[in-house]
């Protein structure tokens, strides 16, 4: 085996090379890497959500008066607006993951790769239903 | 008088300089005319003391990468009237990512070393005689790696991959995509042995699915997909191994063919 | 096989959590988050909501979708961290962190559940 993966090698006695250093910013220089590292940090706000969930289940465990300061808590405009910042990067992680998801899997079906685009369609179909049966259990009362 | 394009060019003389500096040339500007005619135009006529790579003019040999404008580009496919118009020039750099040597070359050994350890040629446990005659395929089979075998190694994919920049252990796109290539060809028994290398972390796990390797690819290979396929894999690899261990090293992806 | 690599297991677990979030968080947020509390669809009472938590199945599945959903975002953010500030030297804490605290996360979350009543 080679000894690539602990070092990099290039050619040995060669003149001085110039390298750049990556800047830290990086992310900031072009939009298809701005629209990245926003993907990335969409995980921040599912964790958020996390969070939020965990608030509700302590709440509604504690009792009616309880729960009733939860709700309240989060009519406070700072946590709508957090709230509603969750809400377009946890969208945003969503459309990105279905879009990727044909290129991450390959679906073969009779010796043939399934279309990408009707994987992505699929994806979406299933978000709805998903979303549909949630939102009915829900607010079945 | 025809109608001039003002080419900014990256200059780095390693016996002269400690930093890399731009010189700026103002070369006619034809309709059918690439950047990289303005750069042999450039060395022909006007400085023949600039360096570059270049050697087929038609998007086969892959030796003409470059960053023009900021973007990585294979510089005889990239037409000098699409950045016309606006007045400013066109800026020509090296590929990014990669140490400089002089001007436009850049020293690309890394990658030959890693391109060498994920063993890109058929792998057979037993070589049938030539008498026997050929291994045979079906469209379908060749259809799982054909995608994959069109790379040539131009490494605008590289310079478009900030995880390549940020840490140079990674493997990179075009290694892993031509990894894939004969892990999914019928013929090839060595995904095991490819597994060693690739399944470390700094094989495929340092990938955070930027997609930026596949969008500048000239040649629509898909490395992205091949290393997050392959991300697939090998934990699918990783858990039968951990349930089934006396399985493991045998199945190892042949089964995905 | 050379050595085993945990890699594959985390990746696998933000794979899973990432799925899970992107197919059942934006309607969960959407609801508790804006639509409740800011009037637009009537909130379901706490008689309602706590009866549902208590049975076994949509406990199960909140557990499930915390402990996936931290484990997604650990592995996430870890990497967001890596490259968007180049701070190799912390790699190890914020290895720890991460998963630290989806760990924590996963079992708050268990033992907020199983202590539901």
């Amino acid at each position: 085996m080679s000894g690539v993966r602990q070092t990099v090698r290039y050619t040995e006695y060669h003149p001085r090379w110039y390298r750049t250093r990556v800047s830290t910013w990086w992310w900031l220089s072009r939009w298809p890497y701005l629209k990245f590292i926003l993907r990335e940090i969409s995980s921040v706000f599912v964790a958020w959500f996390v969070v939020v969930l965990l608030l509700q289940i302590r709440a509604l465990s504690r009792g009616p008066q309880a729960y009733a300061a939860f709700e309240h808590w989060l009519q406070i405009p700072v946590i709508v607006l957090l709230n509603l910042t969750a809400m377009f990067f946890v969208t945003f992680h969503a459309v990105t993951w279905f879009n990727l998801t044909p290129r991450a899997m390959v679906v073969r079906f009779g010796g043939k790769r399934v279309p990408d685009g009707l994987i992505v369609g699929t994806n979406y179909a299933a978000w709805a239903a998903v979303s549909v049966v949630l939102a009915w259990f829900l607010l079945r009362s | 008088m025809a109608e001039t394009i003002s080419v900014e060019v990256a200059r780095y003389s390693p016996e002269r300089d400690t930093e890399p500096s731009s010189q700026r040339y103002d070369v006619p500007l034809h309709k059918d005319w690439v950047v990289l005619d303005a750069l042999n135009y450039i060395k022909d006529k006007m400085d023949g003391s600039l360096t570059f790579r270049w050697s087929c003019r038609m998007g086969i040999c892959g030796s003409c990468g470059m960053m023009v404008n900021g973007e990585p580009k294979l510089t005889c496919a990239t037409f000098l009237s699409d950045y016309a118009g606006d007045g400013s020039p066109v800026r020509v750099q090296p590929l990014r990512y990669f140490p400089v040597i002089r001007d436009l070359v850049v020293e690309i050994t890394d990658f030959m070393n890693k391109l060498q350890s994920v063993k890109p040629w058929l792998i057979r446990g037993d070589e049938k005689a030539v008498s026997e005659g050929e291994y045979l395929q079906t469209p379908e089979q060749l259809d799982r790696y054909k995608q994959f075998s069109m790379c040539i190694n131009c490494l605008l994919c590289y310079a478009a991959c900030p995880v390549y920049g940020l840490d140079p252990v990674f493997i990179g796109p075009a290694a892993i995509a031509l990894a894939q290539r004969y892990n999914m060809d019928s013929r090839d028994e060595g995904a095991g042995e490819r597994m060693d290398v690739l399944a470390q972390h700094e094989g495929i796990w340092g990938c955070t699915f930027v997609g930026e390797c596949t969008k500048v690819c000239p040649k629509h290979v898909d490395p992205a997909g091949a290393i997050q396929q392959y991300k697939l894999t090998a934990t699918i690899e990783r858990f039968k191994s951990f349930l089934m261990p006396w399985a493991a090293g045998n199945s190892e992806m042949e089964s995905a063919k | 096989m050379a050595k085993q690599s945990n890699e594959p297991i985390l990746w696998a677990l933000f794979s899973a959590g990432g799925v899970f979030a992107a197919f059942a968080i934006p309607v969960h947020l959407f609801l508790l988050g804006l639509a409740f509390p800011l009037g637009w669809i009537p909130a379901p009472g706490y008689e309602y909501l706590h009866g549902l938590f208590s049975s076994p199945l949509p406990r199960i599945y909140l557990f499930a979708l915390c402990f996936l959903a931290l484990f997604h975002w650990a592995h996430r953010f870890r990497y967001t961290l890596y490259d968007g500030l180049q701070i190799k030297h912390l790699n190890e804490v914020i290895f720890v962190c991460c998963y630290g605290g989806a760990i924590f996360g996963t079992v708050l979350a268990g033992y907020l559940l199983w202590n539901f009543h």
